[in-house]
């Protein structure tokens, strides 16, 4: 304690590593983006439950991007290994069972954060003006994702893989004329074979993921761009004081890193209940079927998509075959999910948050929400009565929730927006 | 146009294929325990006995064999291989699959997954159901699987049963449904139409005996199917209490932070 040169040494001035910072930020903007996005990203005060789900989906993306990293050192993407080499992870690579199923685990981990990511942003209009780009940017990465998981599905080539393959990928054959040659080139083969599986890995472990990456940091800057919404829909910036902070809001960094590491360690908890107790999560994430290896001659007793796809699925089956084509179904699949492009122009009520709508569209979301797990459920059962019927009139109430939205949202009889946030 | 068509006949036969999966023959619960290391060496010595003649379980290997299931190196050279393989050899079959095709009409299934694929109950309940048909070229069938190429490997245990459909007889009340004798109270209702097996020619082992056999073997092929669960689940505990110590800890933190924002 009594060295005198200690003493100088901190009082000279900036350390070796506030050196080293100053250095790089002569070159680098650091200093300038840790304070754009964390220390002085101001967010507003009072997020609640639903504002987790964002930081969750980044989490979920870079643990299923580490994961399939370990994944591929051990894999074989051909047909005659790929099942094998799946099995050789599970028993003989050190770990392997726990990477594995911490990535298949991870898959429906990621459609359920954003699933109720997005709920969050129908809940409290977050969607709306000036935020349509990054409502945008989102319904992007969910497509993106819808086919990262289908082409990751094929991977582990069970039966479950290739006859889901199979039935997807036929979908594409409904479209008049080129039908053929779009499931042709799809599949670069006459049936799903090795070079199917081959092209699938590509999509899966390289391509699909630098888009995801790319939109995910497009969807990051445009929400930095325009700032947070908050469960009152009201914009914050509109209160600043006189340094140019909203009244409203803390700094992301440290008030929500923290906040998000709690929702992050109560999101873990369930997720090591899932790799841990249930890995198949009674057949929903790991299909039985999928244990046996893929034979194109052996279909299973039951085809259905992963529980994410099953809404989609039900809305795809509801659709009758007329004209001498089903390519109506499939019409109705995309256009459920290119929907959502739409929603910020849709919607047309003065208020964004559900707590200052009217009882309609609060009526109508719960139902929609509602609907949605009804028609995953119809997509997971045979088609046959009741879930036939119940799948029809679960189409016609989707489409209803979007395409009657620009009426009834203007209809109802919304309360006044407070001028602040409320607790 | 050719796409097209598969397509709507896979989508109808969707619903078929469904319904037809969902008829099946009733199954009785295994209720095999994998945590009983006694169970499952009983399991791993039938295995090796009456299965892998002509099943292999290609992804088991002896020494992860050994040191699940508590036995030596020498234990398992001595009791469990027989066809001078290595301790570090997947556990294989020795009849060749061309030769098994000409014999049985197809390859017998690989069973390091059977459970995974097709459940305990399945198995369990399968290898209990064969029944004397002598339309068949084994000279039986199963009431499960109906047609399988498979032959009643385990008649020399079981006896080997008859069958009488279930509609001749209300609600199986004199017959017994599964193995003779056993079959007190599993299998309850089976639903008319359904095949009723009942004892026909005696086996060496009486049938609780003959039940126990079979569920020994079906934890064998249960833990065979994922060595790595007891190890999953055991370690499960202490990273789920680690998470929520974590999870405790974020929260005073998170609380310590926000304390000040009104």
């Amino acid at each position: 304690m009594a060295d005198p040169d200690a003493v100088t040494a901190i009082v000279r001035g900036p350390g070796r590593l506030a050196r080293l910072g100053a250095w790089i930020d002569e070159r680098f903007p650091m200093t300038e983006l840790w304070r754009e996005h964390a220390s002085e990203y101001w967010a507003p005060k009072n997020f609640n439950f639903w504002y987790y789900f964002g930081s969750l989906a980044l989490f979920v993306l870079v643990l299923q991007i580490v994961t399939g990293i370990f994944l591929t050192m051990s894999y074989k993407p051909s047909a005659e290994e790929a099942f094998g080499s799946v099995e050789y992870i599970m028993r003989d690579v050190e770990w392997g069972w726990l990477i594995r199923y911490m990535h298949s685990t991870g898959a429906s981990a990621f459609f359920i954060v954003v699933y109720l990511h997005m709920f969050r942003a129908l809940l409290y209009g977050s969607h709306r003006k000036p935020r349509e780009l990054l409502w945008i940017f989102g319904v992007l990465i969910y497509l993106a994702l819808m086919a990262e998981a289908f082409f990751g599905y094929l991977l582990p080539w069970g039966n479950m893989s290739y006859w889901g393959a199979q039935v997807i990928v036929s979908l594409f054959g409904t479209f008049p004329l080129i039908g053929d040659s779009l499931i042709e080139w799809i599949r670069g083969d006459y049936f799903i074979s090795d070079i199917t599986l081959n092209r699938f890995f590509a999509l899966h472990v390289v391509a699909l993921p630098l888009v995801l990456i790319f939109l995910v940091v497009a969807h990051i800057l445009a929400l930095h761009e325009v700032g947070s919404n908050n469960p009152d829909g009201v914009e914050i910036k509109k209160n600043k004081d006189a340094s140019g902070r909203p009244l409203d809001s803390v700094a992301f960094h440290p008030y929500y890193t923290v906040k998000d590491l709690w929702g992050l360690s109560v999101f873990l908890v369930l997720f090591a209940g899932v790799v841990f107790f249930a890995p198949e999560m009674g057949g929903l994430f790991l299909e039985p079927p999928n244990f046996e290896p893929a034979n194109p001659l052996l279909t299973p007793p039951h085809i259905a998509p992963v529980w994410y796809f099953t809404p989609y699925y039900a809305i795809l089956r509801a659709v009758p075959a007329f004209m001498n084509t089903q390519v109506w179904g499939v019409l109705a699949l995309f256009a459920a999910v290119l929907l959502l492009f739409f929603v910020p122009w849709l919607d047309k009520s003065p208020v964004k948050s559900i707590r200052y709508r009217g009882p309609i569209y609060k009526v109508s979301l719960m139902v929609f929400a509602a609907n949605f797990l009804v028609l995953g459920y119809c997509g997971m059962k045979p088609a046959v009565q009741p879930f036939k019927g119940i799948s029809v009139v679960g189409t016609i109430i989707y489409f209803a929730f979007f395409l009657l939205m620009p009426w009834y949202s203007r209809i109802d009889r919304t309360k006044p927006e407070p001028a602040r946030v409320t607790k | 146009m050719k796409a097209l068509r598969a397509l709507i006949v896979l989508l109808a036969a969707l619903p078929a294929a469904a319904l037809a999966s969902e008829e099946g023959y009733p199954l009785q619960e295994a209720n095999a325990d994998v945590s009983n290391l006694a169970s499952l060496q009983r399991g791993a010595r039938n295995f090796v006995n009456y299965c892998q003649g002509c099943h292999s379980a290609k992804y088991m290997r002896y020494s992860q064999l050994a040191t699940d299931l508590a036995l030596t190196e020498d234990d398992v050279k001595a009791n469990l291989m027989f066809t001078g393989e290595r301790i570090y050899d997947t556990m294989q079959s020795v009849m060749p699959p061309e030769k098994a095709r000409q014999w049985f009409g197809n390859a017998p299934p690989d069973l390091s997954l059977i459970v995974r694929s097709r459940g305990p109950d399945y198995v369990y309940t399968f290898l209990r159901s064969f029944y004397e048909d002598s339309s068949r070229p084994t000279g039986v069938n199963n009431a499960v699987l109906p047609g399988t190429a498979m032959p009643h490997v385990l008649a020399p245990l079981q006896g080997v049963q008859r069958a009488r459909h279930g509609n001749e007889d209300k609600k199986g009340e004199g017959g017994l449904v599964g193995a003779g004798g056993s079959g007190g109270g599993d299998g309850g209702g089976t639903p008319s139409g359904h095949i009723v097996l009942e004892p026909g020619t005696a086996g060496d082992m009486p049938a609780a005996t003959f039940d126990s056999f079979v569920r020994d073997t079906v934890a064998f092929l249960t833990y065979v199917s994922e060595p790595a669960k007891a190890r999953r689940e055991s370690l499960g505990i202490w990273v789920v209490l680690f998470l929520l110590m974590f999870a405790a800890f974020a929260w005073f933190l998170y609380k310590e932070y926000w304390k000040d924002v009104t």
